[in-house]
């Protein structure tokens, strides 16, 4: 060896930045590791501050459910779906709903039109409820909601089926997506204004704390405020700003936080750089331990758990070669496996385009369960603790998460920043700026704008849209409407109405009403003559 | 001395149920970016209430934005309202989850030109220019 060769200058690195504006050393050494804040924090897996996984054994003894996203058309074919999903081993449900029912609209209803049945499956009554679950152990399969706008009505359809099917509400488990705040940020099937809907929000949390104690009311969404433009750490501080707003309306009602806690769960993105979104996990988890026990003084474990849903990954699937998004989904399903979820879902690689064919929600349940039984993901707790990078990221991501609750803070909370549009504002320019630096090649997207194919092949297979099945559903509608009990009806939509103006717990009355075969379309439009309809404010 | 050429005026809107927004926002601030000027109903508009904002605010271009793939009956109906208004001049876009087999049947309705998801903004904000400055001439 030359002396020269010993003394060779290393050309300088360029900065690394992640998406949520944390810079990457090229190498992570015990100093870095000591001056983020070192690894003292982390505690044992099960034990507070859950950096590492809510349970000791994590997936030896608790493996990830797998629940792919589904529905469409009416209720007998998402049966038929839910049937084949779980033949091929799927453990939960999670249903999606269609435009109507998520904005509280009959099938009939003019607005309705072309839109029934579209985007997921179609309910009008609990004649929908009962058939779309028929035959399904609801203490074996647990099932999630997806559902915001119309959450009462819809949640008082799946409490009222499962109990005249003989199941005890005290036993039931399950989730309602039910979180509306992040509707009026993203998403968009919001129905009412924002403070009669962070008031049904409180009615569905204290009426499933006395009632139904093991099902989680919300599933606060970080993952759809990442999908309209927020970074990673902004997806779990907006996140964790709006879970900690419902918190503090239902305190305000005079619940103990250990009461009701246990019944938030989450619901996070996984595209993206890998191991940001495992640091993004980790710390959101140990940051939600602390803020429940220090902020709110929440005594029991459950209620310092931060329990999660990690999955989809839908904006970072792409329309162009579509089968990488086969590959890409691999990737997203390890990210989430590397994170400590409690259940994966992952979109299916036609998503992008169309509603998952039977063959591409296979492939997911299949990417899914190759990882847990031959990847070894599940052998041991939270794998990569311990490393200079994670544990410094961790620490890293924590500290922004902090720092962007402390600017909606001090901007006047989540609630007034979403009711004046301006957190709507700040999410799209981040979401022009990445769309820029896309279009710009300034980041990366295979086969967008690097790796391009010029005949890149978009002969791809779409979901039928049937609308004699919507048209099924409609006359379905009618026969009910024509033989049930106007009076019943009469009366128990009264009765919503007075506790909707009365400020009671609407929940009760809304479960008598959807027994008497009250609709969708008639509970939210008593609680719309009461609250009104929201008004969006479009800022930019 | 030449009568400055007034900018290009953009109605974006949010037919149907659908909630997705983030493209016709992204959209919306690409118009505004090249100088025109932009009104943006938000979601949850009416075939009727898009076609009176359309007449109401004299735009040279509507642009639909849609993702629930409910594109072609929401698109039959805002044609009909479009006409009913007298609106036979103006431009018509539909922009989002669009798929190739349906587009000669959105043409047939009216539909000047389709922009799926991804589209550069650059080919939106070009047609744009382009076909209102055709149109100006040829008025």
């Amino acid at each position: 060896m030359s002396k020269t060769s010993d003394k060779r200058v290393q050309p300088p690195i360029a900065p690394l930045l992640w998406e949520s504006g944390v810079e990457v050393d090229p190498v992570c050494t015990p100093q870095t590791l000591a001056d983020s804040g070192g690894s003292e924090g982390i505690g044992e897996p099960g034990q507070y501050p859950y950096t590492r996984g809510i349970h000791p054994n994590m997936y030896r003894q608790r493996p990830w459910t797998m629940r792919q996203y589904s529905g469409f058309g009416t209720a007998a074919e998402t049966h038929a779906r839910f049937l084949y999903l779980l033949e091929h081993g799927q453990t939960g449900l999670n249903v999606a709903f269609d435009l109507p029912t998520q904005c509280g609209l009959d099938s009939d209803d003019p607005l309705a039109e072309g839109e029934v049945g579209r985007v997921g499956m179609s309910v009008d009554t609990l004649a929908d409820m009962e058939e779309a679950f028929a035959d399904i152990d609801l203490n074996k399969i647990s099932v999630s909601l997806t559902i915001n706008g119309a959450a009462v009505p819809i949640m008082a359809m799946y409490f009222a089926m499962a109990r005249k099917r003989g199941f005890e509400l005290s036993s039931l488990r399950g989730t309602a997506q039910n979180d509306i705040l992040k509707e009026f940020v993203a998403r968009g099937t919001w129905i009412f204004p924002v403070e009669p809907s962070m008031r049904l929000v409180g009615d569905t949390i204290e009426f499933c704390a006395h009632n139904v104690p093991r099902y989680s009311a919300v599933s606060v969404c970080g993952y759809h405020i990442r999908e309209a433009g927020a970074t990673p750490a902004q997806e779990m501080g907006y996140g964790l700003s709006i879970a900690c707003a419902y918190i503090d309306h239902v305190l305000a009602r005079g619940l103990d936080i250990d009461q009701f806690a246990r019944g938030l769960s989450f619901n996070f993105d996984i595209h993206g750089n890998l191991w940001e979104q495992v640091a993004k996990f980790r710390a959101g988890r140990r940051l939600w331990a602390k803020l429940l026990k220090e902020r709110y003084g929440a005594k029991h474990p459950r209620s310092l758990q931060l329990r999660m849903i990690a999955g989809g990954g839908g904006g970072g699937l792409t329309i162009e070669q579509p089968e990488n998004n086969i590959v890409r989904g691999a990737y997203y399903a390890l990210a989430s496996a590397l994170s400590g979820t409690q259940t994966m879902a992952l979109c299916s690689y036609d998503e992008a385009y169309t509603i998952p064919s039977e063959h591409a929600a296979r492939l997911s349940l299949r990417t899914m369960q190759i990882l847990m039984h031959e990847t070894g993901l599940c052998d041991t707790v939270d794998p990569l603790a311990g490393s200079y990078f994670i544990e410094t990221m961790t620490n890293r991501m924590e500290e922004l998460m902090v720092q962007t609750m402390e600017q909606i803070d001090a901007e006047g909370g989540i609630v007034n920043g979403i009711a004046e549009g301006r957190v709507q504002a700040a999410v799209n320019r981040q979401a022009w700026e990445r769309e820029k630096r896309l279009q710009s090649g300034a980041d990366h997207k295979v086969g967008v704008n690097c790796f391009v194919e010029e005949e890149a092949s978009r002969e791809v297979e779409y979901h039928p849209y049937r609308a004699q099945e919507a048209d099924k559903q409609i006359i379905r509608l009618q026969r009910i409407r024509a033989r049930r009990d106007s009076d019943e009806v009469a009366r128990t939509l009264a009765a919503v109405k007075a506790a909707a103006k009365s400020g009671a717990n609407v929940m009760p009355s809304v479960m008598d009403a959807v027994e008497a075969w009250c609709t969708v379309g008639e509970v939210c439009g008593v609680l719309r003559d009461v609250f009104g309809t929201y008004k969006e404010p479009v800022r930019f | 001395m030449a009568e400055p050429t007034p900018s290009i005026r953009v109605l974006v809107a949010k037919p149907g149920l659908d909630g997705h927004d983030v493209g016709a926002r992204l959209v919306c601030r690409a118009f505004m970016e090249a100088g025109m000027e932009v009104i943006y109903t938000g979601l949850r508009q009416s075939p009727e209430s898009i076609a009176r904002a359309a007449l109401q605010e004299g735009v040279d271009v509507v642009g639909l934005s849609i993702l629930s793939g409910a594109h072609l009956p929401l698109c039959r109906r805002v044609g009909e309202q479009l006409k009913a208004q007298g609106l036979n001049d103006v431009l018509w876009l539909v922009g989002g989850n669009v798929p190739e087999p349906d587009h000669p049947a959105l043409a047939e309705l009216g539909v000047h030109g389709v922009f799926a998801t991804g589209t550069p903004f650059e080919q939106i904000v070009d047609f744009v220019q382009q076909r209102v400055q055709r149109r100006r001439e040829q008025a």
